[in-house]
């Protein structure tokens, strides 16, 4: 979708690649290597690394607010300070505290994340592994609709409706984001499981006796696990992207500071003319260092998960 | 390659169809009423007044029919290129408004994704297995990836702008020239047209750098290339095969940052406040000018599919096994 397979675009077909020859291969145990895996994580630079940066900017969106002595909407101090002293980032030009703002921002930019994620993974997964596995119409159903929705720009379609019904709250914006931005993830899934379908240890389940729900759940994705968290990792970048763009146009949630909203702010307000440089560097370069910590971090990932992309 | 055809075909017609519904069911499901906010605007007390303003506007906007018949005509006109009048400004039809935009956003818009595509590409095969680069190349292109479109427009337009002064940060053409066809003025455009572009295609090209990459890599672990680098075919031979094969789902990717790269079009021209659709969908949002609104974003879709149905063509050129029905792209 959107701006939300934006990277993931490119970045999906790559991530895709190692992700296909590493999961069907994978005779691996469910859960049985969690040891090897987080050995080899803990000793991959790009996990650490870009792990950490993320852990760092959601720690000061958690705990960072109790710190402030202002509201992030507050008009707390002189106008246009530069950062130092009392605020560390400084004022706009109505002289609210920059980092107030940023660290609530934060807040809302990690929330969307994680729910906009969660949506499209919930919805990508299940129709992915419905189609994969049940094959047929249903299949050829589910891949139509895959396909159209996968061809709107969905970007487009969440301007008309924030712009109409009014998203006035950070999860609704997640739910919409969520909807217009599973279909290559559904595709991915697909493939995926339709390589497993025809294996032994499937087909004995299916002889056991077992449903339809309870092999997907228990013997196809297990398979997947480390492409599916993967996957989660992308919509997670994704959706944060996509939630600034439609922020930064005015479109964002009204009852919460978002940093997509700030960037609006500083723009309006011509914070560009005025030099006011502290008023819109902090949040893209709080998006951009957690969406790229993020993607690094993925390729990390897929090293630990793929033992032929390690590097010895 | 019939078969390939018709499948493309039918899933676009049916997107088309998804997305002009759509396009019009989610005005009718919001909360308020156009019409009375334009009678409002008039400031009118006389309730005759008001009465008669309201069921001509009714009349003239198809608002009087029953549910049915308003999505046929909605059909009906949007055949005919009617998108419907602008509100913002009343009464140039919403068609006009779009059709004055276009020129602007295309002319970012493609050099941006065409330069983005071929360099990123190359560049993406270089770095592959080539550890310096690599090792330069890769972070790099994730944060540049990750950087929100608006960001590095409004970084560009602080730096290279207001600061340095080199490049102008508002507008298509200085606000004291008349558009006309004259070198003056075409330098003038090109001046403007500059920051735009540079932002949309530098965001653009991190994205191609590592899928073709990870493209290389992985084709270069592949059979075909063991079995040619067995029989001691030249490093480069070996890398030209990976390359083509690595150009297929860039091809298909590319199709599908389409609707992406729009979006990050729209918002980079709002930062540079450029005459192009993004600023129109900005204006039409402002001045809750749903028309103009709705018929931007509808012509943007049609524009999408299009240029999807585009790439799906040229990809059966680019990929011998759609023309001999051989499994290629999956529809």
């Amino acid at each position: 979708m959107t701006a939300t397979q934006p990277t993931t675009g490119p970045g999906t077909e790559a991530t895709e690649q190692p992700g296909v020859t590493g999961a069907p291969s994978g005779s691996r145990k469910p859960g049985g290597d969690v040891r090897e895996t987080l050995y080899f994580a803990l000793r991959n630079p790009k996990v650490l690394v870009g792990g950490f940066v993320v852990l760092a900017f959601l720690l000061l969106g958690l705990i960072g607010p109790a710190f402030l002595r202002y509201a992030p909407m507050d008009y707390a101090g002189p106008p246009m300070a530069p950062p130092g002293g009392d605020f560390p980032l400084g004022t706009t030009t109505f002289g609210q505290d920059v980092f107030a703002q940023f660290v609530a921002g934060l807040r809302s930019t990690f929330l969307v994340g994680v729910l906009g994620g969660a949506v499209a993974a919930v919805i990508g997964m299940t129709i992915g592994f419905v189609a994969g596995y049940r094959g047929g119409l249903i299949d050829e159903l589910l891949n139509m609709l895959t396909n159209v929705v996968l061809v709107i720009p969905g970007f487009v379609v969440l301007i008309i409706i924030n712009a109409y019904l009014g998203v006035r709250s950070v999860p609704m914006q997640a739910l919409y984001i969520g909807i217009f931005s599973w279909p290559w993830v559904a595709r991915a899934v697909r493939s995926q499981t339709l390589s497993l379908r025809s294996r032994d240890f499937i087909d004995l389940a299916r002889l056991s006796g077992v449903g339809v729900g309870t092999i997907l759940r228990r013997e196809v994705a297990p398979n997947m696990y480390s492409y599916l968290f993967m996957t989660f990792v992308l919509l997670f970048g994704g959706s944060i992207l996509t939630a600034a763009s439609l922020d930064f146009i005015g479109l964002g949630p009204t009852n919460a500071m978002s940093l997509g909203l700030m960037m609006n702010q500083a723009v309006q307000w011509s914070a560009l003319h005025l030099g006011l440089w502290w008023w819109f560097v902090p949040p893209g370069l709080g998006i951009t260092l957690i969406v790229g910590s993020l993607y690094i971090m993925n390729v990390g990932l897929d090293e630990v998960f793929n033992p032929k992309l390690r590097e010895t | 390659m019939r078969g390939y055809l018709a499948r493309k075909t039918l899933v676009y017609g049916l997107t088309f169809v998804v997305a002009v519904t759509l396009n019009w069911l989610i005005p009718r499901l919001m909360p308020g009423d156009p019409v009375q906010r334009m009678v409002a605007r008039a400031a009118v007390q006389h309730p005759e007044t008001i009465e008669s303003m309201t069921v001509y506007y009714e009349r003239m906007f198809g608002l009087d029919l029953p549910i049915w018949q308003q999505y046929l005509n909605y059909w009906g006109s949007l055949f005919r290129g009617d998108l419907g009048t602008s509100v913002w400004l009343f009464p140039t039809p919403v068609s006009q408004v779009v059709l004055d935009a276009v020129p602007y956003t295309l002319g970012i818009m493609i050099p941006a994704i065409v330069l983005s595509f071929v360099i990123g590409n190359t560049v993406g095969a270089m770095a592959a297995r080539s550890r310096w680069l690599d090792n330069v190349a890769l972070p790099v292109g994730y944060l540049i990836t990750a950087m929100p479109y608006m960001w590095l427009a409004i970084l560009l337009a602080w730096g290279l702008g207001v600061a340095l002064g080199w490049f102008p940060v508002a507008g298509g053409y200085d606000f004291g020239l008349v558009p006309q066809w004259s070198w003056s003025f075409a330098a003038d455009l090109l001046h403007h047209w500059v920051l735009p572009f540079l932002s949309l295609f530098l965001v653009s090209l991190g994205g191609w750098a590592i899928g073709m990459r990870n493209l290389i890599i992985y084709e270069l672990e592949s059979d075909y290339s063991n079995y040619l680098s067995a029989l001691g075919a030249p490093r480069r031979l070996v890398r030209r095969y990976a390359f083509r094969n690595a150009m297929l789902p860039q091809i298909t990717g590319l199709a599908l940052q389409l609707g992406t790269v729009l979006g990050g079009a729209l918002v980079t021209e709002i930062v540079f406040a450029y005459p192009g659709l993004g600023k129109l969908v900005l204006s039409a949002i402002q001045n809750q000018d749903f028309f103009l609104l709705q018929g931007t974003l509808l012509f943007v879709v049609i524009g999408v599919l299009v240029a999807n149905f585009v790439i799906d063509i040229v990809y059966v050129l680019v990929d011998p096994r759609t023309r001999t029905g051989l499994t290629g792209a999956t529809a």
